[in-house]
């Protein structure tokens, strides 16, 4: 037998598959989007006005396109936030120790409080024009879909493991080159998954980001958000029922486009050098590897990319660390110094506006009444817990069962509350109920399914041999909720309710005020006072709501949930 | 019924569904009696339906047909009186030691002080005393599996399943466990009457058991039963249990290879469909240069071999397959001994190596010729995954075919026979840009 010629050289292929044509259309579309939406941009303010979101579902595509658009955006300046914030607070101690803080105050601000303070400023960015309402509107997403991100992201790079580390220094890359070829890609799947998770958050106050009425500035951008807030002003129910299914189509749409194809991608940067069983797939993934057209676009980029690793040499391996044993005296001095000063203006910048504006009475009220939706969230969530939490762990201990149920929670928790103002308001009316009682339910709405996530993902992860030992000792009944199946989710649970606590706060200021046509109710709380406080624009109310409920959620967070979280990791977390 | 028969397995098969229709045969044909005062090995390879027996007999699942008795009745659940012992020890990380070996007597109801003493004795028993309030993540993997072993017989159950209970541990730390069982087992200290071991380390069986049952696979069946009438306490260089040792081997290994054989005649012609164990090029070449280097020079006996490289047989027998069907190594009677191109392959570099390897697999893998030959013919010289998994899967379960698949990319990839990207599924006859 002949020995086989070795491999050959690539054979030329010059005429385009299907892929390239399926590829060429998805980019033609998204492009088309783009430029048709932006146009809008620079036109005057007035055409807002003049143009008034029609309750028509015609319309409803482009709104949806729109507000799509627009969370892609903001997603976008999430990603870039996450890279630069998170990087700086992970790779300098001295950053680190302000930033992380502070990322966790950020994250205990009511969204509305975000865009309350900084749509005059946004507007005064592009006077008189549509894109100041944009950027506001960007903001206020952007607000409700960064800090998780950059939390995973920081997260991630404090454990890059350090033999990757070692080798990238060894092979000489630099700073920039060891982000991008190690420190990225490692933190990439959980950084997806972060992603999705903010697109829910996204939609839950699609509504307050695009119909913004603070004081005497309002305005109403075209989008769903805008629909669903006209719909409920009128009345108009079966607008309701267009502004859900646009919005769920949206969804599959973003499912199908974006996440699978970056799940599936980014299936590669797993750690553990197992071949998954079951690898994720997305159609849209194969096309873009299958297509020539989107590898010949896409290569020069990677060719500059591969170009920028080696525009700043690496240091020498000799040089390294030796030198850095004692940090340098005069830098931390100064940067101590700095934060002294910082801290000094900004406690004068507030003890002056605390004297001008506020009383001691109003801070009492304030406080008060962030009382009464501390209760209100405490209540809510052991209420979803004990429903979500049994429920999840039979579904959870089903693996046919979970993958119907996840999908229908992802897209339940992405549902915005003011879609069940008519029912909520309607019932109350009707039975002539107490608000203070029954809104609160709306405050869980959304945030719920995150205790239902995790405590599916905790129950399928319960081993099979704890599960054959329960049965071959014939453990039943409470005492196999109480010894196996409780305590094998227990970690998972509290990490679920830390985000459905933490989010129930926000929900609070589109919870406890809810709106149908001419009724209003409002509940006692400190969500429905920010959000009064915003309508009247009532400014050193805004801030001094926010400030408590940053308080409150900063003081929940650290005296409670953080220490029930590191119980569970010490006594509960499988090996 | 014979009194002193504690359990009975009759005629067990057990089958799975597949997807896309039709059933895996897993077990067929079981026939297993356990007696008074027994231990009883299972010994086979990985996919041999050792541990599914065990889940049946447990009455954690059920068997496709056959029946299983326990003192007369029929186990349809989880039979109390049967207890299991797990490989991965199966505790529960929540619950101290204590917590842990109490679990079984809550769950059968027994008054609080009761359970305490019964907890406490079965502790002292196995030689846990002073552990009683730690959790199995302060235990050493020996001392985990002591609380698995006290968990186990603290409900005093008739027959003790061992699932594989000392593979997990090293090899100090499971022959002291082992020992320890044994001379427990041998003084009467064990509320049990008998024991079930399922293993696949050859020396284990032969040290522990009364009675050894071999297991062929796909599908499980009892092939053969050896009795070991050697007394206890055993010792590994005594020739008689060397002797069992080796005539294990050579049945295992006669076994397989008269299997395979039969497959490949009744297939003959279409060749593509026998399934391939997936054994890395790398593992393929260490065993070549193992037996061609010294002491061996090309011809080993396979006990020794499996003791001298510290794998187990699950580990070593798919790699000497996979060298008996590329003809670079025959088996015969327990022992594997280089052909001449096993010879060449060892003295040879990497490329040579790799020409060897590369014909081999054109002569004597249908699957690998068959792809190339698709690609040969091709014009573009593409041809993607599913191509071929589609051709595999009318012969074999479709996990079977992308393992079998996997393995001969993985040996295409060495020989440099063809290429395959694994983002876009496709073979092709490229380098890779």
């Amino acid at each position: 037998m002949q020995f086989l010629p070795t491999i050959s050289v690539k054979a030329g292929r010059y005429l385009p598959s299907r892929w390239d044509v399926l590829a060429a259309l998805i980019v033609l579309g998204f492009l088309i989007l783009f430029t048709s939406t932006s146009d809008l941009l620079v036109q005057p303010f007035s055409t807002l006005a003049a143009k008034p979101i029609s309750l028509d579902p015609s319309h409803l595509p482009e709104y949806a396109a729109r507000t799509a658009l627009r969370m892609l955006i903001a997603l976008g300046f999430s990603l870039v936030f996450t890279f630069t914030y998170a990087t700086l607070a992970a790779k300098s101690a001295r950053a680190g120790a302000l930033l992380i803080p502070l990322l966790d105050i950020l994250q205990s601000v009511p969204i509305l409080g975000f865009i309350s303070v900084t749509v005059v400023f946004f507007l005064s960015l592009a006077p008189g024009r549509i894109l100041g309402a944009e950027l506001a509107a960007v903001f206020a997403i952007f607000t409700s879909q960064a800090w998780n991100m950059a939390f995973s992201f920081y997260q991630s790079l404090r454990t890059v493991p350090a033999e990757l580390t070692e080798a990238g220094q060894l092979f000489g890359l630099n700073a920039w080159a060891r982000f991008w070829r190690i420190e990225a890609p490692f933190a990439m799947p959980q950084l997806i998954w972060n992603m999705m998770m903010s697109m829910s958050g996204g939609w839950f106050f699609v509504v307050a980001a695009e119909a913004v009425t603070v004081g005497h500035t309002t305005f109403a951008l075209p989008g769903v958000g805008s629909y669903i807030a006209a719909a409920i002003a009128e009345r108009n129910l079966s607008a309701i029922y267009w502004a859900i299914g646009a919005m769920l189509v949206v969804i599959l749409i973003y499912d199908q486009l974006l996440f699978r194809p970056l799940v599936a991608w980014a299936d590669r940067f797993r750690f553990d050098q197992q071949q998954s069983e079951d690898p994720p797939q997305s159609w849209v993934l194969t096309v873009v590897r299958r297509s020539q057209l989107l590898t010949a676009l896409v290569t020069p980029f990677a060719a500059l990319m591969q170009k920028t690793y080696r525009l700043a040499p690496p240091r020498a391996p000799g040089r390294l660390k030796a030198v850095q044993v004692i940090s340098p005296r005069a830098a931390d001095f100064l940067w101590n110094g700095l934060l002294v000063v910082v801290t000094v203006a900004a406690l004068w910048r507030i003890g002056v506006f605390a004297e001008k504006n506020l009383s001691l009475g109003e801070i009492a009220q304030a406080g008060a009444l962030g009382f009464i939706t501390a209760l209100r969230v405490l209540i809510l969530i052991a209420l979803a817990s004990v429903i979500w939490v049994p429920i999840g762990i039979y579904v959870g201990l089903r693996p046919g069962l979970a993958q119907i149920v996840q999908p229908i929670a992802q897209f339940l928790a992405a549902f915005p509350a003011n879609l069940l103002f008519p029912l909520a308001v309607s019932l109350i009316v009707t039975f002539e109920l107490n608000p203070d009682i029954w809104l609160s339910p709306l405050m869980v709405l959304g945030t719920q399914w995150y205790i239902l996530f995790n405590v599916i993902a905790g129950a399928s992860t319960l081993p099979l041999e704890l599960r054959d030992v329960s049965t071959n000792l014939g453990i039943a009944g409470w005492l196999w909720w109480k010894k196996v199946a409780l305590p094998g989710v227990f970690p998972f649970y509290v990490t679920g309710a830390i985000t459905a606590s933490g989010g129930s706060w926000n929900a609070a200021i589109v919870a406890e005020v809810a709106s149908w046509g001419s009724r209003t109710l409002h509940a006692h709380g400190l969500g429905a006072y920010i959000a009064d406080a915003t309508v009247s624009g009532n400014f050193h109310r805004i801030v001094l709501g926010i400030a408590v409920m940053s308080v409150y959620v900063t003081l929940i967070n650290r005296l409670f949930w953080r220490r029930l979280y590191w119980y569970a990791e010490r006594r509960f977390r499988l090996a | 019924m014979d009194p002193e028969i504690l359990l009975d397995v009759h005629d067990v098969r057990r089958a799975f569904a597949k997807q896309g229709g039709g059933e895996l045969l897993v077990l067929d044909d079981v026939q297993l009696k356990l007696r008074d005062d027994e231990i009883v090995g299972l010994l086979g390879r990985s996919g041999s339906g050792k541990s599914t027996l065990l889940r049946i007999i447990s009455g954690l699942s059920r068997p496709s047909a056959g029946t299983v008795t326990y003192l007369g009745h029929p186990v349809d659940g989880p039979a109390r009186g049967i207890a299991m012992v797990f490989q991965s020890f199966a505790l529960f990380p929540w619950l101290t030691v204590l917590e842990n070996v109490q679990l079984g007597l809550e769950a059968l109801g027994l008054p609080a002080k009761q359970i305490r003493e019964r907890a406490l004795s079965a502790i002292d028993l196995i030689g846990l005393d002073g552990y009683e309030s730690a959790y199995p993540r302060e235990l050493s993997g020996g001392m985990r599996q002591r609380v698995g072993f006290a968990r186990a017989l603290v409900v005093h159950p008739n027959i003790l399943l061992m699932d594989e209970p000392f593979s997990a541990l090293d090899v100090l730390t499971a022959e002291n466990l082992r020992t320890d069982f044994l001379d427990l087992w041998q003084e009467g200290q064990l509320p049990i009457k008998g024991v079930i071991l399922v293993t696949h380390n050859i020396e284990e069986a032969v040290l522990m058991c009364d009675r050894v049952l071999l297991f062929s696979t796909n599908p499980g069946r009892v092939v053969t039963e050896i009795k070991i009438d050697l007394p206890h306490p055993r010792d590994r260089q005594d020739p008689a249990f060397v002797s069992i040792v080796d005539r294990i081997y050579t049945e295992m290994t006669a076994r397989h290879t008269e299997q395979i054989m039969q497959r490949r005649e009744r297939f003959q012609g279409m060749g593509i469909s026998t399934a391939l164990p997936r054994v890395s090029a790398n593992l393929i070449a260490g065993l070549v240069e193992a037996v061609a280097a010294q002491p061996y020079d090309g011809k080993a006996d396979l006990p020794d071999l499996t003791a001298d490289l510290q794998l187990e047989i699950d580990e070593l027998f798919p790699v000497a397959e996979t060298l008996q069907m590329l003809r670079l190594a025959e088996l015969e009677g327990g022992d594997i001994k280089l052909t001449h191109m096993g010879k060449r392959f060892a003295e040879e570099d990497i490329n040579v190596r790799k020409e060897i390897f590369s014909r081999a697999l054109m002569s004597y893998v249908p699957l690998a010729a068959h792809i190339r030959r698709v690609l040969d013919e091709r014009a573009n010289h593409t041809a993607p995954k599913s191509r071929f998994l589609d051709e595999l899967e009318d012969h074999m379960s479709p996990e079977a075919a992308e393992e079998t698949l996997r393995a001969v990319i993985g040996w295409g990839r060495y020989g440099e026979l063809f290429s395959y990207d694994d983002d876009t599924a496709m073979f092709s006859l490229e380098n890779p840009q």
